[in-house]
């Protein structure tokens, strides 16, 4: 039977076909001089910058809170147990448009808790806070649903080992689970990483559109979109390139990271 | 080339689905041919409220901002009717060869909208410290008619006003809901969209003298499926079922 195999093949290839060719053709169809050029343009600059801070602002407080959080649900039993992980995890199949809406709702200004934010002086909506508030959100179920998997797959009779010999409950998840954990964690920041860099929608309802402000890459190429398609594609083609730099650094750092953990 | 053009209007695709709602047309009849028309996102409510009712076709509606629809046109992608929020887009689609003769059908109006509760009362409003605005991106029409407004002011006041914007939203269905979450204190929209919102909102008129001319047009796309009851279709927009939603949407007749 020679027909399995190739049918295996054959998917791979159609596969792979759909998903570099709209890729490739981002590159094919901005010349590298268009490229830099669109980098030159105040702008762009302006929207990369912003990118990074509000998605390295939204990766430590998705890794902060995200990491103690997935330990518990990942090493405690407990009642109920399984719709707080769907619950944690339900952002992860909300359509960008109904965590905006959800972000209004409750933390908006005319929302649940909007006078709260508002009386604790703190400015979310059209402000930059407010796109961290948005990628986080968003991007927080992707760390957590792996640090969870990460956690629960740590052989418990090393952590057992370290209890026997002393140590207390908070050393042992800081030096036994979180270095045993640490591929499943860096693959899940990545997963957060790459799916904070590319938010679109909640954070247009949400923050709205501002260069330098709000307008992060996603937002500025959807502006440049309907007037300037060239601008639009060299954008796109940085964004393609940094998140596929950050996908490719984190498949290096795993394969040289010496300290074991769960096989993935 | 070819095959980029079609990797692009992929891409093209799901972009413009973001901005805009995609409306199917309710009627049931499966034998009569599907009619897309892709229109301004200010026309979202009188379109929507008259197309189920288009006899030679269910009609499949796609809103968004006239800039976006156009560059899906430029891509490749084809609905039969392109409905636009000024005369410039169809214009230069119909220059280039991808939209028949464009027709203008409706006109209507800048506004200022605030909440119903506002304190703002008029343009000179906008220009204190505290006030929050929303306008629309430079590329879509409503965004360079308000931008065009504000050029008719004095520099000064022009200028705080534009200190005062918070957001650059793709469509103007975005400034209403900046205006409706109370995002904002005020935006610059279309008469209909005032209306559209219901309670919500209000519409401060601007003075004449810096009041914009908009116009719509709207044409058939050209290699159109439906030619024939495109260009139905665009008749009607004229003079038909569509018109009179218009006008009860708040549109003016055309020009």
């Amino acid at each position: 039977m020679r027909w399995f195999p190739a049918a295996l093949f054959l998917a791979l290839a159609v596969a792979l076909t759909f998903l570099t060719l709209p890729v490739v053709a981002i590159f094919v169809e901005s010349s590298p001089a268009e490229l830099l050029d669109s980098l030159g343009e105040r702008g762009a600059l302006d929207a990369l910058w912003l990118s990074l801070r509000t998605t390295a602002a939204a990766l430590a407080i998705i890794v902060i809170v995200g990491t103690p959080a997935a330990y518990l649900l990942a090493t405690r039993s407990f009642r109920g147990k399984a719709v707080l992980v769907t619950l944690v995890e339900l952002p992860l199949v909300l359509p960008p448009a109904v965590a905006g809406i959800a972000l209004l709702a409750s933390i908006g200004p005319e929302g649940l808790l909007g006078g709260a934010v508002e009386a604790a002086g703190v400015e979310l909506t059209l402000a930059t806070a407010g796109v961290v508030v948005a990628l986080t959100f968003v991007a927080s179920p992707f760390y957590v649903r792996q640090a969870m998997a990460a956690f629960a797959s740590v052989d418990r009779t090393l952590l057992d080992a370290s209890r026997t010999l002393g140590a207390s409950e908070a050393r042992g998840f800081i030096r036994v689970m979180i270095p045993v954990a640490m591929p499943g964690l860096v693959a899940g920041g990545a997963l957060a990483l790459g799916r904070a860099l590319g938010e679109f929608g909640a954070t247009l309802m949400f923050a709205g559109s501002f260069q330098g402000i709000t307008q992060t890459v996603p937002l500025a190429i959807y502006d440049r979109f309907g007037t300037d398609f060239q601008g639009a594609l060299a954008l796109s083609a940085v964004l393609v390139a940094v998140s596929g730099a950050i996908l490719l650094s984190v498949k290096l750092v795993q394969r040289s990271e010496v300290l074991g953990g769960a096989p993935r | 080339m070819r095959r980029a053009l079609a990797a692009a209007t992929l891409l093209a695709l799901p972009l413009g689905a973001c901005g805009g709602d995609d409306d199917e047309g309710t009627s049931s009849s499966a034998e009569k041919p599907r009619l897309v028309v892709s229109a301004a996102a200010s026309m979202t409510e009188a379109l929507g409220a008259c197309s189920p009712e288009f006899a030679d076709a269910t009609v499949r509606l796609s809103f968004a901002g006239s800039d976006e629809l156009a560059a899906q046109i430029r891509q490749g992608v084809k609905p039969d009717v392109y409905a636009a929020a000024n005369t410039k887009l169809p214009d230069e689609l119909n220059q280039e060869g991808l939209l028949g003769k464009p027709v203008e059908f409706a006109t209507n109006e800048l506004v200022l909208a605030v909440p119903k509760d506002s304190r703002i009362a008029s343009v000179e409003d906008l220009t204190g410290d505290d006030v929050t605005i929303a306008i629309g991106s430079e590329s879509v029409p409503i965004g360079s008619y308000t931008r065009e407004t504000l050029a008719k002011l004095p520099a000064a006041e022009s200028r705080a006003i534009l200190a005062n914007v918070r957001s650059n939203e793709p469509d103007v269905k975005g400034i209403v809901g900046k205006l409706t979450q109370g995002a904002v204190d005020a935006g610059f929209v279309y008469v209909t969209d005032v209306n559209a919102a219901g309670e919500d909102l209000k519409a401060i008129d601007l003075p004449p003298e810096v009041e914009p001319q908009v116009t719509y047009a709207a044409g058939v796309v050209k290699g159109a499926e439906q030619p024939q009851q495109a260009q139905t279709y665009l008749d009607g927009l004229l003079d038909g079922t569509c018109a009179g939603a218009l006008r009860d949407a708040g549109f003016g007749s055309a020009p």
